[in-house]
């Protein structure tokens, strides 16, 4: 496959995203209106933060009074996971010049992560994959922008779009992400373990229980691998379709 | 104005953490990390989708058949463990979940 062809395809691997992304991002430009920002810091704040769940929180906090010091320590601790992303992927990026690793770092987001991550682990690391990568992160980010400044303008029409539920679009989204992982023990393990921890935390300052959550997780999952025998942490091609 | 400088400021922190490993291209973690790395998917999405079903405001448990959040969410689950589609999930479940929020007169 040529460059175009590893771009197109993760451009088309990217679409299902979109259903998901286009609501979370309307539905955040409808809250930055709403909560004081003007249309073009929304627009700014998806375009140069482009994180979406640390934005939501963030346009809440600043509802709220919130001081600097807590929003940006807030956006640390709600981020945190994009270290694990970026070690998880490191491997890949190795061999790149700079300039590819400072773009692919920057549109390094949960759902990129995902499809990405899915992409190496079936067809392994060639020499063109990052042009894949590259058509995947493009195709979100451009959807993320657009469709909170189409957010905000819809907003100022229906002012009521706040309390429809668009955010649910983001559960579904990982969900559809999660599901097809679980298919071994240890990956069980770690989805009832996280679960149960962000029941048990969530009440806990800045999201820090995200965090907690995702350390047990981690840990119920390597702790089970351990104990097995053999491994069984296959990847057939076929596990997931976009 | 203030605003502007919060936005740069969480812009930075978040691309540091993004580009923080991608840094080093060549480090080389232990296999007792790189295990780990396996479960970080699946580890933090589901901390994410938990919460969002049982306390959909972000403070109010809500573990009643009025909570349209969890029950499109386990049709949801339903729909990717039978089709593995992310298409059909995400359509789907958000399908769903708006026909819910319909009928039960909160739209």
């Amino acid at each position: 496959m040529s460059r175009d062809q590893f771009f197109v395809r993760g451009l088309r691997d990217s679409v299902p995203m979109l259903v998901g992304i286009a609501p979370f991002g309307i539905i955040f430009g409808t809250l930055a209106g709403v909560g004081g920002l003007t249309l073009w810091q929304a627009v700014g704040m998806s375009m140069f933060v482009y994180a979406g769940s640390a934005q939501f929180i963030v346009i809440s906090l600043m509802g709220a009074g919130a001081g600097a010091v807590v929003i940006l320590l807030t956006t640390f601790i709600v981020n945190l996971r994009h270290v694990l992303y970026s070690a998880t992927l490191q491997p890949q990026v190795q061999g790149l010049p700079q300039r590819w690793r400072l773009l692919l770092a920057f549109w390094l987001t949960d759902e990129t992560f995902a499809i990405v991550q899915r992409h190496y682990l079936v067809h392994g690391r060639t020499p063109l994959a990052h042009w894949y990568w590259l058509g995947v992160a493009s195709s979100l980010y451009a959807c993320w922008v657009s469709s909170s400044l189409v957010g905000v303008l819809f907003g100022q029409a229906f002012p009521d779009m706040a309390s429809w539920g668009l955010e649910f679009a983001m559960l579904a989204t990982f969900i559809g992400i999660v599901v097809p992982l679980l298919r071994n023990q240890p990956q069980i393990a770690a989805a009832l373990v996280a679960g149960a921890v962000a029941l048990l935390t969530w009440s806990w300052p800045y999201k820090l229980g995200l965090m907690a959550a995702a350390f047990s997780g981690i840990a119920a999952g390597v702790f089970l691998e351990r104990r097995q025998p053999e491994r069984q942490d296959d990847v057939t091609p076929n596990e997931v379709r976009p | 104005m203030t605003y502007w400088w919060l936005i740069l400021g969480m812009a930075a922190i978040t691309f540091l953490m993004r580009y923080s490993l991608f840094a080093w291209p060549n480090l080389r973690f232990p296999p007792l990390v790189r295990q780990g790395l396996h479960y970080v998917p699946t580890a933090v999405l589901t901390a994410i989708v938990v919460p969002g079903m049982l306390l959909p405001d972000g403070a109010h448990w809500q573990l009643s058949l009025g909570n349209a959040y969890l029950l499109a969410g386990i049709v949801s689950i339903g729909i990717a463990a039978i089709s593995r589609n992310l298409l059909a999930t995400i359509g789907g479940g958000l399908l769903v979940f708006f026909l819910l929020r319909w009928a039960m007169g909160q739209m």
